[in-house]
């Protein structure tokens, strides 16, 4: 059964349509990317998925439940600017939500100095909100959202301000999550962070879905026909490239559209050449985005 | 607030204790000059601790008054038993002649007018007017266990002023409370655990909640202080009844009124893009809570006046108008009830139509809507 199923939801403020038609699941266990550019409609798409607010048309499902006052115990959110009561006592805001969420103070408690331990922050749990420093309270706002144990979690720019030790640290939880079969919704603008983490994606530009499935599936739709070679020696003319690019380490062949990637490998491991690196040449998603997102946008 | 007024109650009743032991007689030593245009006003020129000095002429009086023989002259001038007029000339700017003066020139004129005509007990009984003491009787006949008097003006008129003052504080906490979660994205984060009405219903009843708490520490806290006051006081203290009909309508009103207030507060809090304009907007409705504090002079000379059942229905004035009516007089079974009523009716309404727009509102940061897009979400809300 998959975690999440989105299925043609319409959202439209004042006349606007802000989402249209949109439909996309996530399965148990899998680390999910929601792209697209500012304003394309995903903070509402999110918000319809926490049942923050509720879409014209459409239907939202949690584990095959529709979304309800009930399912709401179910789903974690990190929402994109975050703050919690200023004046409130770390372990007390994390208890306090948790129990808005349906679990009692004894194991609101347990569970919070569980994850207060696994990050860290055990040492802060009396500290007040306003004491801590920016990154610590985003890792506090992350706890926050899963304390409860929810089935689907919707993460809006969850690296954004984190130092490089703490974006580790979220890494490892995310894969956490993942491993327990948790759904994980990641929405951000570092592409990087995307494409290390998820394996599906979704981009959606004014509201519509433009790109939807497997990563490298995608990544491959886009692919130009080159490939990186790092190789000692003069390299020479090689039959089908038409043109090389140097780079620093390394060289990009662009090829005719006759030669395949494995057709040049063969030409020049019997030509002997000493090769370090032969890589076929995917396009960062970063690239893909700027393609779709720029065409849609001409 | 809940603790600061029953301890500022107990400061003050020790400051009067303090002021009161140290404090000497206040009427000193005077003398005031006359000039007795009629002839035969003689007699009596000593009154209490006032001295009344003869003059012939109003220059002599003019002159001894620069000099400061006499704080004051008055001239009783030969018509005065037709006229009833005395012009009293003194070198202060007042208002009025004070009491005492008034008291002792009026009772030298008495005094001298009615000696050796009237017997000196009836002079006495002429210059005290009758101590009038106005007694409540029940239905029956028997005395009533509330009486009336300007001591029982005390609580209600305190609570009264109390209630506005908790319900500004709170309302204004609700709206700030409202504000940062609004600020902060909180919303989203509560949102998505409970639903709006349920946000709604626990801010309010969360206010009404504390409105319980300190009115009942209030009210319990009162006769304590009161039995201090007048065993410490007296007085008009000591008059001063607590009867249990006003503590059970105090307790009603303080709660039905705070969760009024709350509602109205959530309601502008959800609307308002900034706890700054919520406190703006909040003041439409706070003023006509307030209405019965302006009219307080008029409530207690005219009791009966009409105006005060509108302002005792009218939900928005009727919490503070009921408890401060209480102290004046006995407010018909049929007034609270439709009070009561009312105010039950306007904070259900009101809930009701600010669930409606609570989710929109809640979520839409920077931009205040304009009263029509209200209006059009409350009929599809």
């Amino acid at each position: 059964m998959e975690a999440v199923e989105v299925s043609h939801i319409v959202k439209s403020f004042a006349d606007k349509v802000v989402v249209s038609d949109l439909s996309f699941s996530v399965g148990q266990g899998e680390i999910f990317g929601l792209i697209g550019p500012n304003g394309a409609g995903k903070t509402t798409t999110i918000r319809m998925m926490m049942d923050i607010i509720r879409p014209d048309s459409g239907d939202v499902t949690i584990l095959g439940e529709k979304l309800s006052e009930a399912t709401k115990n179910k789903l974690g959110y990190l929402p994109e600017e975050r703050g919690l009561y200023r004046k409130l006592r770390v372990l007390d805001s994390i208890v306090y939500l948790a129990s808005l969420k349906g679990v009692d103070r004894y194991s609101a408690e347990e569970r919070a100095n569980e994850l207060l331990k696994q990050t860290g922050m055990l040492p802060h749990k009396t500290k007040k909100i306003e004491e801590l420093s920016r990154g610590m309270g985003q890792i506090i706002q992350f706890i926050v959202s899963v304390v409860h144990d929810p089935e689907l979690v919707v993460l809006d720019e969850p690296f954004a301000g984190l130092d490089p030790v703490n974006r580790d640290l979220l890494k490892g939880m995310l894969s956490n999550l993942r491993n327990q079969r948790k759904a994980v919704i990641l929405s951000t603008h570092q592409m990087n962070e995307i494409e290390e983490l998820c394996d599906r994606i979704l981009m959606i530009d004014h509201g519509r879905s433009v790109l939807y499935g497997n990563l490298a599936e995608i990544k491959a739709t886009y692919r130009s026909n080159s490939v990186l070679l790092e190789a000692e020696g003069e390299l020479g003319e090689v039959p089908g490239v038409s043109a090389i690019r140097a780079h620093k380490d390394y060289v990009e062949l662009l090829l005719d559209e006759n030669t395949t990637p494995k057709q040049v490998l063969e030409h020049l491991v019997s030509r002997g050449t000493t090769i370090n690196r032969f890589e076929v040449a995917t396009p960062p998603l970063n690239e893909v985005f700027l393609k779709v997102v720029g065409k849609s946008h001409e | 607030m809940t603790l600061i007024v029953p301890v500022l109650a107990l400061i003050l009743i020790g400051v009067v204790q303090l002021v009161s032991g140290t404090a000497g007689p206040t009427t000193e030593a005077m003398t005031i000059g006359y000039v007795d245009q009629i002839g035969g006003f003689q007699q009596h020129s000593t009154q209490g601790n006032i001295t009344l000095v003869r003059y012939d002429t109003p220059n002599d009086a003019t002159a001894a008054l620069i000099k400061g023989d006499v704080s004051e002259y008055f001239v009783i001038p030969s018509d005065y038993v037709a006229t009833g007029m005395v012009n009293l000339y003194t070198l202060q700017r007042q208002l009025a002649p004070s009491t005492t003066v008034a008291a002792v020139i009026s009772n030298f004129l008495t005094d001298n007018l009615l000696a050796g005509k009237v017997p000196a007990e009836t002079i006495a009984r002429i210059e005290t007017p009758p101590n009038l003491v106005s007694i409540r009787l029940t239905e029956t006949g028997a005395i009533a266990p509330e009486q009336g008097g300007y001591g029982n003006l005390i609580i209600p008129f305190v609570f009264g002023i109390l209630l506005a003052l908790s319900i500004i504080v709170s309302s204004t906490y609700l709206l700030q409370g409202l504000g940062d979660e609004k600020e902060n994205r909180l919303i989203e984060i509560l949102l998505s655990s409970v639903s709006p009405r349920q946000l709604l219903t626990g801010k309010v009843l969360g206010i009404g909640a504390a409105g319980l708490v300190q009115v009942l520490f209030w009210v319990v806290s009162a006769p304590l202080l009161l039995s201090l006051a007048s065993s410490s006081i007296g007085g008009l203290i000591s008059t001063i009844q607590l009867p249990a009909s006003f503590v059970v309508l105090a307790v009603v009103y303080f709660v039905l009124g705070y969760s009024l207030f709350a509602v109205i507060s959530a309601a502008i809090g959800a609307i308002s893009s900034g706890s700054r304009e919520g406190q703006q907007l909040i003041g439409i409705f706070t003023i006509p809570m307030l209405i019965p504090l302006w009219f307080t002079s008029l409530l207690i000379f005219e009791p009966g006046n009409p105006a005060w059942i509108f302002f005792t229905i009218f939900p928005l004035s009727s919490p503070v108008e009921v408890i401060m009516r209480l102290g004046v007089s006995v407010i018909p079974v049929w007034q609270l009830a439709v009070s009561i009523g009312v105010l039950v009716l306007t904070i259900v309404g009101t809930l009701l139509l600010t669930t409606r727009i609570f989710r929109v509102y809640l979520l839409m940061y920077g931009k205040r809507p304009g009263i029509g897009e209200v209006l059009r979400n409350l009929r599809a809300g």
